[in-house]
């Protein structure tokens, strides 16, 4: 999953869709989850990335990051591998 | 050291105008009721768990009776068993003053195991049969007429006797307000409430004693109980002068709010609601300006329920899982459903996170455990990011939850009181399988299956 190309990302975790208009926030570990998308690092990775960071059992960071994955999805936010 | 973690969030910013019905989010957790953890609770007794605070029973009651009794001299309050009928809830009441308001033959029977004296106990409602009319008069307990054939009941009953029968009739009657409860009683408008007074003034065997009403519930106005007094002050005064009995209470009921936020309401009940002092003002200076004289007064009841338990009454739940609905929007699923939290019908109950959370919220559902959709505690409800096994303190719900739950699809869980001195006790333990097989018995045909 990537986020779009024209979607723009804060550093503070203010997220702006140009094609809609419409405006997000994001708490830090999602921005965390966010900022590594936009590296173009895989699912996979971000997975073990976020267990890391935050010392997460992977079971929890599978089930979180594709929660917030389904929402990055359900507001347009993402484009099709 | 790690950053501390709260799973990834994104939320989208609404701009335009603002929702008048948002309502703000419960960050401040709630670890502690009269000074017990409420982890510690959780861990002992179980999830969900329901928790009654003595102190602040007993707190709400004398200042409820202080309202009234520093404005008027002859004040009684009857509890309202059907409120909640925890043997050690009623009997905190008693306790304190309170006499027995009953509205069936379960709860008289009650009453008197918990050792109110029968002429101290208020029989109201629809449901007397014969035999708790016959008890009541043995008993010389205040027995509240409904209708019409629980009169004749009662005449036919005591005829060629010598028993006699303290009675009252319940008087409904238009204060103004909507709906009118005019099911119970008898009207005042119609002079149907005049005709059973008259009818009981020429029974040897009935004692006129007091007039009962009780004109709603959940009473946002105190103005209709100014209303409810006078036509009650002129129903006695009209008694004593043309049937010349002198009425020796006026019994106002209850009705009174309780803070809760009524569905659909605009603004938080605590905002919105009368209190005690209003009802008292509304009530006594009625009475007091009717122009009784001062050896004449009658004795004031209230029958009170609400407003006086719900503030002590505290549900404990855990998280169960959390999820998306087909829209995006968060659902919250909790041990605690709509079975034992009746009152989420018509109130938006508060719900507070019991552990500490970052500034971040989400707009959620918060559905129960049944396997049913009615089973909604919140529609819409602004929280913390809960998880899976994080808890949360539902605040008032002392009236009514412990009367009218339901065993249904779960069993009930047990109900703990902290007492003033931040004891905690168990005042009706968990239902198991067992408590609800021990009243079913299979026919012998069926007690093998060949599975």
């Amino acid at each position: 999953m990537k986020i779009r190309k024209n979607i723009a990302v804060s550093e503070n975790g203010f997220i702006f869709n140009p094609l809609t208009g419409d405006s997000f926030s994001v708490n830090q570990s999602g921005a965390f989850v966010l900022r590594k998308l936009k590296e173009g690092e895989s699912e996979e990775k971000i997975m073990k990335m976020l267990q890391e960071e935050y010392d997460l059992d992977g079971y929890t960071a599978e089930k979180d990051l594709n929660d917030f994955l389904s929402l990055l999805k359900s507001y347009q936010l993402t484009e099709n591998d | 050291m790690k950053p501390s973690y709260e799973r990834p969030l994104i939320q989208k910013l609404n701009a335009g105008l603002l929702n008048k019905f948002g309502s703000r989010t419960e960050y401040t957790p709630v670890k502690q009721i009269d000074g017990i953890s409420v982890n510690d609770l959780m861990d002992r007794y179980g999830s969900p768990l329901f928790v009654i605070s003595e102190t602040t029973i007993r707190r709400t009651y004398q200042r409820a009776l202080k309202a009234f009794k520093v404005r008027y001299p002859k004040v009684q309050f009857a509890w309202s068993y059907k409120t909640n009928y925890l043997d050690a809830v009623c009997k905190i009441f008693h306790q304190e003053g309170s006499w027995a308001e009953v509205v069936s033959r379960f709860e008289y029977d009650k009453a008197i195991r918990n050792g109110v004296p029968g002429n101290l106990i208020i029989f109201n409602g629809p449901d007397k049969i014969k035999e708790d009319l016959k008890t009541a008069v043995v008993n010389r307990s205040l027995i509240h007429i409904d209708h019409f054939d629980e009169l004749y009941t009662l005449i036919e009953m005591l005829d060629g006797t010598s028993d006699k029968a303290r009675v009252a009739i319940r008087v409904n009657m238009d204060t103004g307000i909507y709906p009118q409860w005019d099911r119970f009683g008898f009207n005042y408008e119609s002079g149907q409430a005049w005709n059973a007074i008259m009818k009981i003034a020429a029974q040897q065997n009935l004692e006129l004693e007091g007039l009962h009403c009780h004109i709603g519930t959940y009473m946002l106005t105190a103005s209709a109980y100014a209303v409810a007094a006078r036509k009650m002050c002129e129903l006695a005064q009209a008694t004593a002068e043309k049937a010349g009995i002198r009425i020796k209470y006026l019994d106002m009921g209850g009705g009174f709010c309780s803070s809760n936020t009524l569905k659909g309401s605009y603004l938080q009940g605590a905002d919105v609601i009368p209190n005690f002092d209003d009802y008292a003002d509304a009530i006594v200076n009625t009475i007091l300006n009717f122009g009784f004289k001062p050896e004449e007064l009658p004795l004031l009841i209230l029958e009170t329920g609400r407003a006086l338990i719900d503030d002590a009454g505290y549900l404990l739940g855990s998280v169960l899982a959390t999820k998306h609905l087909a829209n995006g929007r968060r659902a919250t699923v909790l041990d605690v459903g709509v079975n034992i939290l009746f009152t989420s019908f018509w109130y938006n109950h508060r719900v507070s996170p019991a552990q500490d959370f970052t500034q971040h919220a989400e707009e959620m559902a918060l559905y129960g455990p049944l396997c049913m959709n009615i089973d909604c505690i919140r529609e819409s409800v602004s929280l913390p990011l809960l998880k899976k096994g994080d808890r949360v303190v539902i605040h008032e719900v002392g009236a009514y939850n412990m009367t009218q739950w339901m065993q249904f699809i779960t069993l009930r869980p047990k109900v703990v009181m902290i007492d003033t001195t931040g004891k905690v006790h168990v005042i009706r333990n968990n239902e198991t399988v067992e408590t609800i097989l021990q009243n079913e018995s299979v026919p012998d045909h069926l007690k093998t299956i060949p599975l």
